[in-house]
Parts: C-alpha cells; structure tokens; sequence
C-alpha cells in the first residue's frame, strides 16, 4: 500500500505522519464502507482494511520489520495459537442447532427412576461434571 | 537497595531486556484478548439475530474513537523518536499527547456507555451487549493501565532519565491501538 | 572440550550485600525485598502452608468417605455442603496454590539466576509485585472459606450453570471470591513468568550458550511459556463467568444465547497445559539430581529439549479429552483421543532418556536420588493409567470415577510432593547454609512412598466398580457399599493418615536442621552448576564476581580427568 518509508538499520527514519494519514484515510474508506450496502463489500472494507491498518502499525510504529527474527516467531505462534482456539471450539459452541440436534435452554426433569429405591435430595436433574 | 540488577543490562539474544519482555507481555496479552474474541466471533456467527442489537451501536463515535487512538499512536510513536534523539522533554510531551488520546477515548466510551445503558441498553440485556460490554470493557482497562504507565514514565522522561521506556509503553500502545482497530469494524461495522 | 574463546564483558561488579549501604531492617529485608532468593523463599514458605491447609481438607473429606456420618477428628461432622468446598478448594489450592507457587515460582525464582550465572532476576521490583499480588490471592482464597455458605462448592473446574448460579452451588460470595483469587494468581504467575523468561533468554553468564543451560532452567522457562500462552482464554472466561455471577450476564446461560461449554473448553484449554506447567519443574529437578547423584552425564539431553518443546506443542491439542462426556462433537472426541495418546509417547520417551541416564552411572542413593527415583517410578504409572482415560470409549465409563482421581493423584504427587521434597533436600544446603539430616529424609522418603501407592491404588478399583466422583456419601449407593468397596475406601484413608504423620518427620528435619544443622560448605554434593559456586547461602548479588561460563551442565565422569565433575565456571 504505501511506499513512502526506507527500512534501514536502527534508527529507521520514515514518515510517521504520513502513515498516519494513510491510516485515517483507511478509516474513513471503512466507515464508508457499509454504505455501498453490498455485503461483501462491507466485509472486506470493514476486515480487510483492519488487518492491512494493523499490519502497517505492527510494521511502522511497532517496528517489527526490523525486530530480530524471534519476535516474528514468537507472535507467529501465538496467533496460529489462536487460530487453534477458534477451530477446537467452533464445532461445540457456534451453532445453536444442526442436523438433528438443538441446543436447548433448558434443564429437563428426568423421568421417575424405575430401578433405583434411592431418591436424589440435592440435584435437580442439573448434570453435574 | 539496588533494583538496578546487572541481569538487566545483559543481552545475550541481541534484543534489550526491556523489549524483549514487552514482547513477552504483548503475547500473553494476545491470548486473553484472543480468548474473549474467539467467544464473541464464534457467538456472533452462530446467533445472526443479534445483529438487531448490533445495529444500535454508534458508528461515528466508533469511528471518532479509532481516529483518537490511530493518533495517539502517532504521538507514541513520535515521542519514541525523541527519545532516540536523546530529548526527553519533548518525548514527554508527545507521551502526555498520547495521554491526553487516551482519556479523550476513555471520555468518549464513558458518554457512549451512558447514552446506551440509558436508553435500556445495558450488559444484561442481550448475547450482543454483554460482549460488547465486557470485550470494549476489557480494552478500556489496558488503555486506562497504559495511560498510568506513561505517566511516570513521562514524568522521568522530563528529566532525561530512562528514556529506553518510551519506546517500551509505545509498543504496549501501539497493541493495545490495534486490538481497538479490530473491535471497531467487530462491533460498530458488523451489522 | 576445548576452551572457547569468551570476551570478557566490562561488567560493573555486582551490588553484594553491603554496598555503602546500612544494613537493612527485618521488613526490607524480608517482606519488601527484591532479592529473588527472598522471593523464592516467599513463594515456597506459603506454598508449603497452603499445603498443609489442602492436605488438611483432604483428611477431613476422606475420613467422611471412609466413616460417614461420623465426626472427623479435628474438624466435626461434614454436611453434603462442607464437602463440597472441601473437595472444590482441596483441588484448587493444591494445584494453584501449592504446586505452582513451590515449583514454579519458588526453585524458579531461587535457581534461574543462580544456575545462569547473575545476580538477579531482570525486573526485581515486577519480581516482588508477583509475590504480593500472590499473596493476596492466597489471602482472598482463604477468606473465602470463611464467608457467609462457606467456601465455594462448585469442584475446582467451576462449570457454568453451577458456578455461575448461587441458587444452584448455595455458596454465592465465595464463587465470586474463588474466580477472583484464581484470576489473581493467573496475573501474579504472569508477571513472574516473564521475569523468568526473559531471565534465562537474556541474562546469562558470558559462554553460556543455550544448550549450556541446565535442565531445570529450560524446564521453569518451557512451563512459564506454556502458562503464559495457555492462560489467557482462561482469563477472558473468568472476567466472563465473574460477570454471569455478578452481573447477570448470560455468557454461559443457554436460555440468554450463551453455552456452558464454552467455559469447559476455555477452562480445559489451558487446564491441560497446565498440568504441564507443572510437571516440567518436577521433570528438570528430577534430571538435575540424577545426574548428579549418577555422577553421569544427562542421556540426550538435547533430545529432552526438543522433546519438551513437542510435548508443550502437542499439550495444546489435548485438551476436550477432559469433555468426552460432555457432548463435544463426537469427530473432536476423534482427534482428541488420537493426540492424547500421542502425547504420552514424548513423555515416555523421556522416562526412559532418565533411566538410561543412571544406566552405567556411580549412585549414590541419597535423600533427593531416591526422591527422584520414585518419581519416575510413580509418575510411570500415573501416566499409563492415563492411556485409558484418554481414549474416548473407556472414558466414557470412566469419566468422572475414582480411576481419574487415582490417575490424576499418580501423576500430580509425584510432581507436587515427590518433586518439591526431591528439589528441597538438594537445594536446603544452598539455601539455608546447613545440611538436613539424610537420615530422617530417608525415613520420610519411605514413609510417604508407600503409603501413596495405598492410598490411590484402591481409588483404581473403587472406579472400576462405579464409585463417581464428588459424591459426599456412598452409603445411599447399595451397589458401591458392598464388600471390599467401603474397606478399600477405608484403607485410603487410613494409609492418608499413617503419610500425613511422617510428612512431621520433614517438617521437623526441615526445622531443625534450619536452626541447628552442620554447616554446609559450598558444594556438597560436588555438583558442576553454578549455583554451587558461590557461598551457601549466597549473599545479595550471588556472587562479589559474576562467573563466566566454558562448557555445559553435565560433565560428569569425563574419562582422563581427576575429578568425576567438572564446574561449568571452571577454566579448561
């Protein structure tokens, strides 16, 4: 996107209201964005415009292209890490209801034990784990 | 008591310990932030109603909000760059700039919240609302400790002295810049 | 093993006690210091009291397994409620109070600096910030033990609905202060685990290279990393679930849009790292005091490295097996089975890399050797145990029995007692400047190994024949009262107790040896880390002249050469 800074060895000089600028001009196509009504175009304005902004503050104001390489690892890492977090916790907690299955509000009395001579005081039927 | 350690100065990865223990925090801070996001975007997705309680979210005062934080950063960043020429009182004021962004958002949030939770909108009264509330919540708590951070760093800035720190709680803000610049499209632009 | 060639830093010398200073009043000294040997002392001090408080609740709840109805001596009669927070903050505090604070923060505060050669820890003051934020989540679990409905009876895993609701677990204010005192541990850990970090990574000795580092180092700092990356989640669930109790909040509520499972996987998410975060302390001073009592180099000890980082890998992708039963979707139970019995191979690999470590060595069996000994024999058997909770269809037979109490019990007491007594007869001479007396460390050694086994080899069998967990009295339960069920219960407590008694022998020993033990010169047991360089106990700095560092840990027995050890700080 913008082309305007040399990377050199600390200390770098670029232009840091220029990339302010850039940034505020990023924002305000953002904000435009859901105007167009198209959805997807909202989509990649409202998202696609935050990754590039937090990639040009990660990258300018933090620095990072010219932090040591185990710093890129390190976040590299924490973020697949989140990737992970998503993935093993979307099949149980994104949807409400699928192929024959619903997730329901509440808690169902159980039908009168038949065996059991025992009655349970405490519980109510709650699952307990 | 000497808490100026020689453990401090040393460097055997070629990074100052400073910058490589805000790097440290940033990634722990990347998962919680990570955590309550994962839940909201997972709920988001799964519950398409709640973007009927979406749609009351202001998106200028939003949008006002991320133009004060991009700018704070640039003042952050600004006064880094002081500090690196060796002028501490003018990296002071850049961070009291940066201050000053922060309370203006913090100011802002608190009209927003006030105007919402009048008009029935409060943390209770939907899946939406409670993590807006509570993620907004959680991200105003960090720019608030990043604020009182700068402060006395600033304050030793005026004098010249550690003037390493302010690129240190620039980094810190500069994060805490790009989980808002997350948020806003999340919560004011997703509709 | 050649000299390598090491520039010689134009480092200040470090600030040793004294400094132009006068000398420091006791609360300076003691309770506002930023010396991390102070800190450790800290930590392990209160680590060590909370041990007793769980361990005490465990007494009490097991004699009501064992005798129910009964008062327990020392306590009275245990209603279904007092059970409940018995159990709940038996677990908690054992695991976040106990283990975490002594292994962790504690031999991580004392050994990093020591063992890579420093004076300090890089954040002093973030150091001692750790400690007090520790402190007053200790405080705040306490407390909570004593409000209004007693302490919290939710179990240590604070599932949603019945943590969330007062109406539901009936202890309302303590619920809110366990999340609290909880989320206040997780910061201070936070806070000391960059400490460490940072530490070990930036901080060592000129011509210490990072496979120069001792096992025990890359251990603390390995766990500390699995901590920080794994806690978050967990923090946002806990900021959410404090909500859901104080605020009304539906987070977990289904009826509001919310899922309790998504506390149980945000929860488990890090509950399995963090067993981790524990067991890697154990697993580094274990391995340190092999080899020293082996006299023998560690067998593949790259190996073990790169082994640690895999399974710290692999511990993120482990983690529903916690939830078979909890209504996961049945392809996640797929892969989670698959992972986690992958996940015992690494740690079994490295079982064996400590064995062949003693194989061919000189042994000496001291106090902290047999220590470390029945570590791996315990922990062998906690882990195979845990191939059967890991695979989904056993476990849902097994899920929420005593076969997973036994299993988990197997695996955490050797890391939390065997592990913490293991690094504390090594370390007590270094520490306090005295030696313990070897022999009553043996009779407390024997005296708690064998009774371990009998308290937690009957849990096997008790949940094979059903016995569920949390459950405050079986004598409702006609199938799980005939014989030998209630004698095995019996049996487990009685064998609590009869350990209970000798762990006197180690406070005593401890105590005693504090005040009135020989002196301790600075290397006793002729070991090559630094740590033993410098005077027992070190003074503030550690040393006048920090040491430069010219070959690894372990050189042990190195044929051609006079002594069997060889310091690391040691010109060639």
């Amino acid at each position: 996107m913008s082309a305007h800074e040399h990377a050199a060895a600390h200390p770098v000089h670029r232009n840091y209201v220029m990339i302010w600028a850039i940034l505020v001009g990023l924002l305000v196509i953002s904000v435009a964005g859901p105007f167009l009504g198209i959805r997807v175009v909202t989509l990649i304005t409202a998202f696609g415009i935050a990754l590039v902004k937090a990639y040009m503050v990660a990258k300018n104001f933090m620095h990072l292209d010219v932090e040591k390489p185990i710093i890129h690892w390190l976040l590299a890492i924490i973020l697949v890490l989140m990737v992970l977090l998503f993935s093993g916790l979307a099949p149980d907690v994104m949807k409400d209801s699928g192929r024959n299955w619903k997730k329901d509000a509440g808690f169902h009395t159980l039908p009168p034990a038949a065996e059991h001579a025992v009655t349970d005081e405490h519980d109510h039927g709650a699952k307990n784990h | 008591m000497s808490a100026h350690t020689i453990a401090t100065t040393r460097s055997a990865m070629g990074i100052p310990t400073g910058r490589l223990a805000v790097w440290w925090v940033l990634c722990s801070e990347i998962v919680i932030f990570g955590g309550i996001l994962v839940s909201y975007i997972m709920h988001r997705l799964g519950h398409p109603e709640w973007g009927h309680q979406a749609a009351h979210t202001n998106l200028w005062i939003g949008a006002f909000n991320t133009l004060v934080l991009l700018s704070s950063s640039l003042s952050a960043v600004l006064a880094h760059q002081a500090a690196e020429q060796g002028n501490g009182p003018k990296a002071a004021r850049l961070l009291f700039a940066t201050i000053g962004g922060g309370a203006t958002f913090l100011t802002v949030k608190g009209f927003e919240w006030t105007e919402e939770i009048t008009h029935g909108m409060t943390i209770q009264s939907g899946g939406f609302w409670s993590y807006y509330y509570t993620a907004a919540g959680i991200h105003a708590t960090h720019v608030l400790a990043g604020m009182v951070i700068m402060v006395f760093i600033a304050m030793a800035a005026l004098k010249n002295r550690d003037l390493h720190r302010v690129e240190l709680v620039g980094i810190y803000w500069h994060f805490v810049d790009i989980v808002w610049i997350f948020l806003f499209p999340l919560l004011y632009i997703a509709k | 093993m050649a000299t390598r060639p090491v520039e010689h830093p134009h480092e200040p010398h470090a600030a040793v006690a004294g400094h132009g200073h006068a000398e420091a009043s006791f609360f300076k000294k003691y309770l506002w210091s930023t010396d991390h040997k102070v800190i450790a002392f800290q930590y392990m001090f209160t680590g060590m009291a909370m041990a007793l408080i769980g361990g005490f609740m465990a007494y009490v709840f097991r004699m009501q397994l064992a005798f129910p109805g009964h008062p327990v001596p020392g306590f009275g009669v245990v209603s279904p409620g007092e059970y409940n927070a018995l159990v709940t903050n038996h677990g908690t505090i054992m695991i976040f109070w106990v283990a975490m604070p002594v292994l962790l923060a504690g031999f991580g505060n004392y050994l990093i600096p020591l063992m890579v050669g420093c004076d300090d820890m890089v954040f002093p003051r973030i150091n001692r910030l750790s400690y007090q934020i520790f402190l007053l989540s200790t405080l705040v679990i306490l407390a909570s033990q004593f409000v209004r409905g007693g302490g919290f009876g939710g179990a240590w895993t604070a599932y949603p609905p019945l943590s969330a609701g007062g109406q539901y677990n009936l202890t309302q204010i303590s619920a809110t202060m366990w999340v609290i005192a909880v989320a206040l541990e997780f910061i201070a850990f936070l806070l000391g685990g960059i400490n460490f970090i940072t530490t070990a990574m930036n901080s060592r000795a000129p011509g210490m290279k990072a496979f120069d580092v001792p096992l025990v180092v890359w251990m603390i700092v390995t766990a500390s990393i699995l901590f920080m990356a794994s806690v978050g989640p967990l923090i946002a669930g806990a900021v959410m679930l404090l909500f859901d109790q104080t605020l009304g909040t539906g987070f977990y509520n289904p009826a509001r849009g919310g899922d309790p499972i998504l506390w149980q996987h945000l929860f488990w998410f890090f509950g399995h790292p963090e067993v981790y975060v524990v067991l890697l302390p154990a697993l580094g001073i274990v391995a340190d005091v092999m080899c020293v009592f082996a006299r023998k180099k560690l067998f593949g000890y790259r190996t073990i490295i790169y082994t640690v980082i895999g399974t710290g890998i692999l511990s993120f992708f482990v983690w529903a097996h916690h939830q078979f039963i909890a209504g996961i979707d049945p392809r996640m139970a797929n892969v989670f089975t698959i992972t986690t019995v992958v996940i015992s191979i690494p740690i079994a690999e490295m079982c064996f890399l400590y064995i062949a470590t003693l194989y061919g060595g000189s042994i000496t069996l001291s106090t902290p050797m047999l220590w470390a000994l029945g570590f791996v024999a315990e922990f062998l058997i906690g882990g195979v145990t845990g191939i059967y909770l890991g695979s989904s269809g056993a476990d849902i037979y097994f899920h929420d029995t005593y076969f997973v109490v036994a299993h988990f019990h197997y695996t955490f007491f050797p890391i939390a007692l065997l592990g913490t007594f293991c690094g504390i007869t090594m370390w007590f001479p270094k520490m306090f400047g005295r030696m313990m007396s070897d022999k009553l460390g043996k009779i407390h050694f024997w005296g708690t190994i064998i009774p371990v086994n009998f308290i937690f080899i009957p849990m096997f069998f008790l949940g094979l024949a059903g016995d569920h967990r949390r459950i405050f009295d079986y004598s409702n339960f006609p199938d799980l009262m005939r014989p030998p069920l209630p004698a095995l219960r019996i049996l487990a407590t009685v064998s609590l107790v009869v350990m209970w008694s000798f762990q006197f022998v180690f406070l005593y020993n401890f105590i005693n040896s504090l005040i009135r033990g020989p002196k301790a010169e600075k290397n006793p047991w002729r070991s090559n880390t630094l740590e033993w360089t410098t005077e027992s106990p070190p003074p503030h700095g550690n040393w006048a002249e920090l040491p430069i560092v010219y070959r690894g840990p372990y050189e042990y027995s190195v044929p051609d050469r006079a002594q069997d050890y060889w310091p690391q700080n040691e010109p060639a």
